[in-house]
């Protein structure tokens, strides 16, 4: 059969990348693999390329979603897990080891929607709540026109928009609204993709911002970095302590500036924080208490405790440029005991 | 050629025939305007993004000033040429199979596994190859995507092959046979050749039909935004650039992806260009 | 290289794919064992889909897949033939046909995430419009825009499968028919298209297969609803799209064995579609051509 000779040498060409490039020698110099949560990849990849050229040390985080995070560290197929709600302890059993959690930065929920005008609205969380379980279903509502008495709402129905796709930020969002819906957590209740009562589904923060901006009316929930990039008008949400707060980067680190747990595990919603915004959302890397396992050196878990250290430290000055919100005090002061605490072999692997 | 004029026709059937021409211009001419449509679309979002950085640096973080999906490009390449390694000969084995041992019980389920193999979605496959092979190998791997990839190519090349090589007339067969070659010689020799452009256009549509997918390989090639061309280790692929940026809020990102996808339909296209895949016109008999 | 060997290859290559398959089963069938075993059937008659209290049930996704699907076919179907007949029989030039050809595989190498986007900004307002004349609610996504997209997507499949085959219709048999006086239509209608009914039957059938397991644009353009489609106009979900819109995030090992039992269910449903298909084209073409 004569082939074409152009098309031959392409045919070479594809050949030798895949079967040439199986001798290629390994590198030897360290590699870190993380995989997990896709709300923090754009911070991830800024943190993680400045660490490279800092200490040559390169980082390999894709963003699959959080259960595939879990599911690779459990597997031991990557170096930390990122996702976007902890680890409980029910599920801790399913490690092998134990694990530990490292918050890295802290995001938000925002509630984003299309009314003539654009007018800045106050909610509160059973009102939101009630709207996404259908009892609230037009704009003029009492209900929302008591909180908003100088803006003049139109008889116009109301379409909740949510998350078609699993994701922290309906896991957040709903974890909020459980708080404070009894209603909510009764008949809906929390996770990374719910059952949802009325309303229609949209994939990623663009899909849900694309249909709240084409439909009047409608009313959706993205997170904060999404709304800044792409200038959507947003909601003051009721603290709380009865503060309307706006969605910002200093709010949303005040809502983590309260007492803080040990093993860094808090749900940041409906914090008691003064000055907090009350849907916020942390997100966390989960590494092996003790490193070593499998055949992993003493240079990989240094290597990796050592980024751990930084991402909490002078990684945190590139997060406010990317609308991350940076850990309070509180929340450094617990990652450095946690990272203090993993081990290699029994022995801590930073003093 | 037979000339129409030459044959006696009412004016019914030559209305009737021009009406058919219609039906078959049109739909025809609505299909390729969709295409350009759609490709058109891609360009205009996308062609902000291009420069010589795009094509030629690895990805940068966003803010950062230039960057490129140059390592998802080597990454595509690498992919698609170990599924289509893997599934090009695969595919003709089989199709070989099925049009020589037509009546078999084994070539009956053949067929319809070939079939089925297309109605699972491919982050199933994806899933199932990080169970077969990411885990085994306690690594995510360029490797462990072709294959992924070469399991959702084969149904397309498979059934285009097989139902090309049945058309081949049996005439070709019986010649070769009569001259003494065995049945293996006149199969690979003298049907195979004659169902070239077939072969080739069914393995061009199976490459597009790949060059796409983003599920199954991030599960399996995993991404990597650093430069990489070792098949063992994980590895980018545009797909999974285009996926990565269309989900985040930057609007500079949009951009890239709608680059980076004008970017793999052009090496689609090449590809269907250099390997011959659109084939010749009319074949004589 | 002897006959022996020759067929002792191909076998192997046979044995090979069905063991392949047989594998990907069990491994489907491993990673749905905990609603498996727990809901039966019921799974399959289900019509709720709540990941917080574990309560499983495919069937709106049943539909919404088997609607989507077949729609998306109807649509494509003469635009696909169309195209197929054009570049197969009308078309002259080699080099138009040829590239021509390769245009419309490009359809088949948009990625579906583009798909998605490309169908959210062009034919959603679409169809928007078209519901808001209708009196229905306006969501713009749903069972009619996921079909639209779809069957463009399926197009390639279907088209490109058309043209090969009638490429290889005997020129003796074509020309004896315009010899006889018949016109163009009637020479494709009465002897090439009957002559490679059963290969344009396959290429409906790979672009059905297609049109059941494609996940991302119909995820980004169906609404995301768990509801049993009663219009065209209803938003829904479909079989593939739940798996691709839960499958990265699932919290609960019951959620993602309910997501694997999904693929299962749409597994065996290809399979059933395609032996239905199969048996259909045996029955009507009756041994003719030896097939």
């Amino acid at each position: 059969m004569k082939i074409n000779r152009v098309g031959a040498a392409v045919l070479m060409a594809l050949l030798f990348s895949a079967a040439g490039s199986l001798a290629v020698a390994q590198s030897s110099s360290i590699t870190l693999l993380g995989s997990g949560a896709s709300f923090p990849g754009p911070i991830y990849s800024k943190m993680f390329d400045v660490y490279a050229k800092e200490t040559g040390v390169k980082v390999n985080y894709q963003s699959i979603g959080s259960s595939g995070g879990i599911k690779n560290i459990m597997d031991k197929v990557v170096d930390f897990g990122g996702t976007d709600s902890f680890i409980k302890d029910a599920d801790m059993m399913k490690y092998s080891a134990p694990i530990v959690h490292i918050p890295t930065v802290i995001g938000a929920v925002v509630i984003t929607y299309n009314l003539p005008g654009s007018p800045e609205l106050k909610l509160t969380g059973e009102l939101i709540a009630d709207i996404y379980l259908g009892k609230v279903s037009k704009w003029n509502d009492q209900a929302i026109q008591s909180l908003n008495p100088s803006v003049k709402l139109p008889n116009l129905a109301i379409m909740p928009v949510y998350r078609s796709d699993g994701s922290g930020t309906t896991f957040n969002f709903t974890a909020y609204l459980s708080e404070v819906s009894a209603d909510w957590k009764g008949k809906v209740g929390n996770a990374n993709s719910v059952s949802w009562p009325v309303g229609q589904g949209a994939a990623q923060n663009a899909g849900v911002a694309g249909v709240v901006t084409r439909a009047p009316g409608s009313i959706g929930y993205v997170e904060l970095a999404y709304a800044n990039q792409n200038k959507l008008a947003v909601a003051m949400v009721r603290n709380s302590s009865g503060k309307w707060i706006d969605p910002s980067l200093s709010s949303i680190s005040a809502a983590a500036a309260g007492s803080f747990p040990k093993d860094t595990r808090i749900l940041l919603v409906n914090t008691s924080a003064p000055d907090g915004y009350p849907i916020c959302a942390m997100t966390w890397l989960v590494v092996y208490k003790d490193q070593k396992y499998g055949n992993r050196s003493l240079d990989q878990a240094k290597a990796l405790v050592d980024l751990l250290w930084w991402v909490s430290h002078d990684g945190q000055k590139y997060a406010p440029d990317l609308d991350y919100a940076a850990l309070p005090p509180p929340a450094v002061k617990a990652v450095e005991d946690v990272v203090r605490s993993i081990t290699y072999g029994g022995q801590p692997v930073r003093k | 050629m037979a000339d129409e004029e030459l044959s006696i026709l009412h004016g019914r059937r030559r209305r009737k025939n021009a009406f058919f021409t219609a039906l078959v211009v049109i739909p025809a001419l609505i299909v390729l305007g969709l295409l350009a449509a759609i490709v058109i679309e891609v360009l205009v979002k996308g062609a902000g993004a291009f420069s010589a950085s795009f094509f030629l640096e690895a990805q940068k973080p966003f803010g950062d000033p230039g960057g490129g999906i140059a390592n998802g490009i080597i990454g595509t390449l690498m992919v698609l040429g170990i599924a289509s390694l893997v599934s090009v000969p695969l595919s003709l084995a089989a199709a070989l199979y099925l049009s020589e041992r037509k009546g078999r019980a084994l070539a009956r389920l053949l067929r319809l596994v070939i079939d089925s193999l297309q109605g699972i979605p491919s982050i199933v496959i994806g899933v199932v190859m990080y169970a077969w092979i990411v885990i085994p190998m306690k690594s995510f791997s360029a490797f462990a995507g072709g294959i992924a990839l070469s399991l959702i190519m084969i149904p397309t090349v498979t059934t285009t092959i097989l139902e090309v090589l049945l058309l081949v007339p049996s005439s070709f067969r019986e010649a070769a046979i009569s001259l003494g070659a065995p049945h293996w010689r006149a199969s690979l020799g003298i049907i195979l050749p004659a169902a070239k452009t077939g072969i080739l256009n069914g393995v061009g549509l199976g490459i597009a039909r790949i060059a796409g997918e983003t599920a199954p390989l991030l599960f399996t090639a995993f991404g990597n935004p650093f430069m990489n061309l070792n098949a063992g280790k994980p590895t980018s692929a545009i797909p999974l650039i285009i996926y990565d940026y269309i989900k985040s809020p930057y609007q500079d990102w949009h951009q890239k992806a709608w680059g980076a996808a004008f970017l793999l339909v052009l090496f689609v296209f090449l590809v269907n260009v250099l390997i011959g895949a659109g084939g010749k016109g009319k074949k004589g008999a | 290289m002897n006959d022996k060997r020759y067929f002792g290859i191909l076998t192997g290559a046979a044995i090979l794919f069905v063991a392949l398959f047989a594998g990907l089963i069990l491994t489907l069938v491993a990673n749905s064992a905990a609603t498996l075993g727990s809901s039966g059937l019921g799974f399959i008659s289900g019509l709720e889909w709540n990941p917080v209290t574990l309560k499983f049930g495919a069937w709106p996704f049943i539909m919404g897949t088997l609607l989507t699907s077949f729609i998306a076919l109807a649509i494509s179907l003469p635009f696909s033939l169309a195209t197929g007949i054009l570049l197969g029989e009308y078309v002259r030039s080699s080099f138009v046909a040829k590239t021509a050809n390769i245009f419309i595989n490009l359809l088949a190498s948009i990625p579906s995430v583009v798909y998605g986007l490309w169908g959210l900004t062009a034919v959603v307002p679409l169809v928007q419009k078209i519901e808001t004349a209708a009196g229905v609610p306006a969501y713009g996504v749903g069972i009619l825009s996921s079909s639209l997209v779809l069957a463009i997507m399926i197009i390639p499949f279907m088209s490109s499968m058309t043209r090969e085959v009638l490429k290889n219709v005997p020129d003796s048999l074509r020309h004896g028919a315009l010899a006889l006086g018949a016109t163009r239509r009637e020479m494709v209608l009465g002897v090439s298209l009957p002559y490679v009914k059963s290969g344009i039957a396959a290429g409906v059938l790979l672009a059905l297969g297609r049109a059941l397991g494609e996940t991302m644009a119909v995820t980004m353009l169906i609404g995301n609803a768990t509801r049993l489609p009663s219009s065209l106009f209803s938003i829904g979900n479909t079989l593939a799209s739940v798996i691709a819109s839960q499958f990265n995030e699932a919290e609960s090992d019951v959620h993602r064995s309910a997501m694997m039992e999904l693929a299962l269910i749409l597994l065996l449903i290809t399979f059933v579609i395609n032996f239905a298909g199969r048996k259909i084209i045996e029955k009507s073409s009756g041994g003719r051509n030896g097939r």
